[in-house]
This record gives structure tokens, sequence and C-alpha cells, in this order.
């Protein structure tokens, strides 16, 4: 008799708790959040590249609300220390880290080997695996458009351009502005200085007068602080921004800026990890995919001009338009585009040339 | 309240010192951290003891003491010479360039050579970059203050000149670094699992040897003497420059040892970040272990544990950089400023104070 009425209700039971079991797991797992952290090569400030991501971080964690749980390690330097601090993310059970510092690669590749189930999204830099996507935008487009706003604002067809270190990312940029200057100003010229640094607020002043003591009616920086900016505005000249808008220190010099746009990128790749479709990528991305902008135009900058940069961005995003369109020049005549091609991403990711109208020798 | 002036320093306070300092850091973080946050006694733990609580916070806090340590030795060695080499940077910067370009040229090797041959370099690229001070000092009359801070800039300047140029990846996109190393040419790990690499064992022959050469050699007396008193130096017969060489060429060796070692150890490859500034946090240990070699070991950890600390407390309690640099500026303050109790002492309510016979 026994037999016959406890073995029903026992595997009821059993039943129950397995059941019960799988709930209360699935329930938990729902409910712990994703943990992101973001690495930061610089304080996140109020201006210039780690403010840009920085930004980025505040909206997805008001996108995702509890769904995430967000940690940020700023001031970490290129070289050794960002191999440990992969490493005690990893181990205080982040699942999704951005590095995005270009110095970051190597220590990322090791660090994901040994954390294959941690999914490590780089910043600027070339290599992925099979848990590291790659991602840096387009910012070259922006760069162009810079470069034609300056074209019109220009009397002195001369523009100084203020830059951290000879890499193709930076050279790109300086080639992308003095190639829009001049589809306006077919002779301006451009001056580089390098202040061999990405964030030295004094060599940036100081680079910024000499540029502008020597003519320059315009500036445009590939560096982090405002210093720029503020060398514009004192001197009554205008100049281009970088990283995020700095229009507030100095209103009247600052005629925009190419902007980095992290938002979309990062809600994305946050939604794929939560729902379990996330692959490595390497993400080139500009205009078209809302990557790079440009900050507010300056209300000196005629309606005519507005429009023109208006329609150049829609063509850019169309795919109608390429900054980098033949005949591109180089400083010595060489034809490095042919005229009606299109630079491809392979040329335009090693970039080591000036192209015609940028003064001086490229340091190598 | 006022300082007055021991008649004779108090050595029993170089031992107090510490103690005391260690005390008034943790009551002044403890406040800090309970203004910022509800939990200031999980804040002084996560700061201190757990990032070194299990195996691989223990391998990362040797890993970072360790260039900093084999630097701090040797501007010991300089200091108790009154030679104030201030180039530690500069040197270990021009041993990793040195020890770098000879690693390149290990590449496709797998020869056991290939280590002892890249540590050599290093060491000779520090060291002639400390000999440039030495003769710029011995020859001329130059302030080594001056020159090797110079000295530091260009070594800099000829670092990144090398991996913009000569060094480069060729398959690197042009981006400023070097190839990875091969494995022929990585010092192997120590201990399994972490990055801790024989490297560290360094410290601890160079430790020793340093203390033998202070506390147990005639040159280590010849070499106090001149720094205390170079006039009795002279006096008695000790070549002093020679001397002043000789501890250039070692602590010169030691910071460029300490950057092949950072090169063919954790980064693997040459890149413009070498260092985080190891060779100025050197000088603060050397000053903070009182340039004594076991003091110096001390206080290396101390600083590494507490670079730890600010990354840790990051991660762990969202707290921003700028308290973690806060809280380590009060640990040095604190450290600095006890030492004054050695020489002075506090006097409480000035003048009412009847002399008291010396004890």
């Amino acid at each position: 008799m026994l037999r016959f009425t406890v073995l029903p209700r026992l595997r009821w039971l059993t039943h129950r708790i397995v059941w019960l079991s799988v709930l209360m797991f699935s329930a938990l797992a729902n409910s712990a959040p994703l943990k992101v952290a973001f690495i930061y090569v610089h304080p996140a400030g109020e201006s210039g590249y780690s403010y840009t991501h920085d930004q980025a971080r505040k909206y997805v964690e008001d996108v995702f609300g509890d769904k995430i749980e967000v940690t940020v390690v700023d001031s970490v330097p290129d070289g050794a220390d960002v191999e440990r601090v992969l490493m005690q993310l990893a181990r205080a059970g982040h699942k999704l880290i951005f590095p995005t510092s270009f110095g970051y690669m190597n220590a990322v590749q090791k660090v994901a080997r040994r954390y294959p189930k941690v999914i490590f999204e780089h910043a600027s830099g070339y290599k992925q695996a099979r848990n590291v996507g790659t991602y840096f935008d387009r910012i070259y487009e922006g760069r162009y458009l810079s470069g034609v706003i300056a074209g019109h604002m220009s009397k002195s067809k001369q523009a100084g351009y203020v830059a951290a270190y000879p890499i193709p990312e930076v050279i790109r940029g300086i080639n992308a502005f003095t190639l829009g200057m001049r589809s306006v100003i077919p002779d301006a010229t451009v001056n580089v200085v390098w202040v061999n640094s990405w964030y030295d607020p004094g060599k940036e002043r100081e680079a910024a007068d000499s540029l502008i003591q020597q003519g320059a009616d315009v500036l445009a920086q590939h560096t982090n602080s405002p210093a720029s900016i503020q060398a514009a505005e004192a001197a009554g000249v205008y100049a281009v921004g970088y990283h995020s808008d700095m229009s507030r220190f100095g209103k009247n010099a600052h005629l925009t800026a190419p902007m980095h746009l992290w938002n979309d990128f990062y809600v994305k790749r946050i939604n794929q990890v939560l729902d379990g479709s996330w692959k490595p990528e390497s993400v080139w991305a500009g205009f078209s995919e809302n990557m790079t902008t440009l900050a507010p135009l300056n209300p000196a900058i005629p309606p005519k001009v507005v429009a023109h940069i208006e329609s150049l961005k829609e063509k850019i995003k169309a795919g109608a338009f390429h900054p980098f369109t033949g005949p591109v020049l180089d400083q010595q005549g060489e034809t490095r585009v042919p005229a009606g091609t299109v630079m491809n991403d392979d040329a335009l990711s090693k970039m080591d040339f000036y192209v015609e109208g940028v003064q001086g020798k490229l340091p190598r | 309240m006022h300082l007055e002036l021991r008649p004779v320093p108090d050595y029993k306070w170089q031992y107090l010192s510490p103690l005391l300092a260690t005390m008034l850091t943790l009551l002044s973080g403890w406040l800090l951290f309970a203004w910022l946050t509800d939990a200031p006694g999980h804040a002084l733990y996560v700061f201190f003891i757990a990032g070194i609580s299990d195996a691989f916070g223990l391998s990362e806090w040797l890993l970072k003491a360790t260039p900093m340590l084999l630097c701090a030795y040797g501007l010991a060695i300089c200091y108790r010479a009154s030679l104030w080499n201030i180039g530690a940077e500069g040197q270990l910067l021009m041993g990793a360039l040195v020890g770098s370009a000879v690693a390149l040229e290990f590449l496709d090797s797998e020869s056991s050579l290939a280590i002892p041959s890249v540590i050599l370099a290093g060491m000779t690229g520090g060291a002639l970059w400390a000999l440039l001070a030495g003769l710029l000092k011995f020859r001329f009359n130059t302030s080594e203050i001056l020159t090797t801070i110079m000295l530091n800039y260009i070594a800099m300047n000829l670092l990144q000149w090398a991996v913009y140029g000569p060094l480069k990846d060729p398959g690197g996109f042009n981006f400023p670094e070097s190839a990875l190393f091969s494995e022929a040419t990585l010092l192997p790990v120590l201990w399994p699992d972490t990055r801790l690499h024989v490297g560290f064992l360094f410290t601890c022959v160079v430790m020793p040897l340093t203390w033998l050469l202070l506390a147990k050699s005639f040159v280590g007396f010849q070499i106090q003497v001149a720094g205390q008193d170079p006039k009795a130096a002279v006096m008695a017969g000790y070549p002093v420059k020679r001397l002043g060489y000789v501890v250039l060429l070692i602590s010169g060796a030691l910071a460029g040892l300490a950057g092949a070692v950072e090169v063919i150890g954790p980064l693997g490859q040459l890149v413009p970040t070498v260092s985080p500034g190891y060779g100025y946090s050197a000088i603060i240990i050397a000053l903070l272990g009182r340039l004594h070699p076991v003091g110096i070991t001390l206080a290396g950890l101390l600083v590494s544990l507490l670079f730890m600390g600010a990354e840790l407390s990051q991660i762990e309690m969202g707290l921003s950089s700028a308290i973690a640099s806060l809280f380590q500026g009060l640990l040095l303050f604190f450290f600095l400023a006890c030492d004054v109790l050695i020489r002075y002492r506090i006097r409480f309510s000035p003048g009412t104070v009847t002399p008291q016979p010396n004890h």
C-alpha cells in the first residue's frame, strides 16, 4: 500500500523541486546585471577622448538601468599596468570590457586568451580574436567637413594643425582636413606642429600660438586639451576642436569639432552580449552609422556654407562621396589616388604621407 | 606648540615614525572614506589587503615592485655618496631601448643566449647613460641634478624616435611599437599562471648585494665618507672621482636592468610608454626607505601596493582615481613628515617650560 501512495507523491515532489530550481536559476540569471567595464587612459575630465567614452558610458547606464552594472577605471597608462587591470576586471566578474586606448592592444590579446568567456571591445586597435572585437569611427569624414568650413572662413589661406604623434590615424586627419580646405581654396596650406603628447596643455598652447604668429587664421588639432581653442580665442582667429564640443572654451573661435559618438555602438554591443548574439567584428563607421558627427556650427559661418556642409554630410552618409576621392596627390606631386577612384580602407589605415598642401616634412 | 631641535637625533623614532605615520594614514584614510562611502573599513581593506589576498594579487604586487626596486637600490647607493641622480627614469628607458634593439635581433632565434644578451645590453645602456652625467659632472663641473633630469628627456625622445623609426614593427600599420619579441627572448614565468617572471629574482640578489656593498665593504665605506664629507675623503686619499663614477655606473646599470626586464617581462615588446614613471617613483622609494636596502624593499612594496589599491578601489568601490591619488599623497606626506621627529621634538606651551635635565 505504502509503495503505491508514496511513490507518486515522491515523483510529484521531485518534479516540483526540479522545476522550482530551474525557475529560480533562470530568475537569478535574469536578475543578475551584466557587468560592463570601461578603461580610460586619462581621467574623463571635461573634454577630450576619454571624456567622449565617458559620455557614452553615462548614456548606456541610462538606457539599460538595472540590466547592467558599470565599472570605470581611468588613468591607466599604456604599458604593463593595463594587463593587471584587465585581469582584475575579469576576475571581478565583468563580462564585457571596453579598453579604449590603442596602447592596450597586446595586453587585451593576452588577457582575452586567458579569459575566453569575457568579451572585449577594443577601441582603435587592429587585432581581433574569438572574444575580441575592435571599433573606431571614421573621424576623417568630420575632419574633411571641418576643412571645408576652414576653407570658407580663412582669409590668409593658411591653417595650423596641432598634432600629437605621427601615426596613421593622425596623418589621415591632417590630410582629410587639408583636402577639405583645398576643395574651397585650391592653394591653401596647412602647417603642422607635433607636440609628441596626447595631452599637454602647455605645449599645445605654445604650438597654437606659434602657428597663429606664422599667419594661420584657422587652427585644427589632434590633441585632447582645449588649449588651441583658447589660443585662437585670445588671438581672434578661428579654431576647430576635436573629440567633443569644445565651444565653451572659446565661443567666437570655435567653428565646430569632429566628434566621436559612441552611444549607438555601445548600446548595440551591450544588447548583443545580453541576448547572446555578440560576435567579434572590426567596426569602422562614420556618419552613416552615427559614430562620427560635427559639433554645432558657429553662428558666424554663413548659411550657404552651412547648407553646403549639410549636403556634403548627406552625400558621405549615403556613400555618394568619399573625402579621399582621386586625384589625391602627395607633397611630391605624385598621384596616390588616381582620378575617379576612392582610397581603400587598407591604404587609409596605413597612411604615411602628407597630401599636397601640407607644409614641412613628415617625421619618421 | 613648537618644534625643538633635539640635542642628538633620537634613533628610536626611526622605527616609531613609520608606525606613527601608518596610524595617521589609517585614521585620515578612515575619515576620508567615511565621508565618501558608507563603508570606510571596507575601503581601507580594498586599498591595502584585498589586492594581495591571493596568489594572483601577490604575484602582481611583486611584479609591479620589481622595476621600481631595482632603480631604487641603485639610487640609494648614489644618494649615500651625495650624488643626486634624478635620472633613473632615463637610464631605465635607455636600458629598455638598447635591450629591445638586441631582443629584436633574436626574433627568429631560439638561442639560449638571447635573454643574457638582452639583459647585458640593457645594463650597459643604462650605465652608459649614467656615465654621461658623470662625465659632465667630473669633467665640466655640471650639476648632476640638472644633467640627469635633462638626460631623462633626451632618453624619452630617443626612445620615441626609435619606436617611430628603426625599431618600428614593419607589420604594425605604422603604429609606434616594435614587433613582439620571440619566446626565446621572454623571461620565463616564475610562478605558473601569473605574470611574475624571473626578473623578480634580480631584486632578491641586488638587495643583499647593495647591503653588503654599503654596510660591509671598504668601497661602501669610502662611498659614504665621500658623500658625507668630501674633503675628509680627499684627505684620506680616497679616489673620490672614481667612486663617483662607480656609483653612477652601478645605479645606471640597475636602472637599465629594470628597463630590460620590463620589456622582455610583462611587455614583450618595445612601446613608447615603457615606464609610467618608475624612475621617479624610485626616488620616493629610496628616500622613504632611508637609503637602506631593507627599508627600500619595504617602501617599494608599499608604493606598489598603493598603485594596486588605487586601481582596485575604482573597480570594487567605484571611487574616482583622484581620491586614490589623494590618499596616496596623504600617506607619503605622513611618512616623510613623521621623520621630523627623529631630529626634532614637539614642545607644548612655549616659554612656560622649565628646562628639563637631559637624560
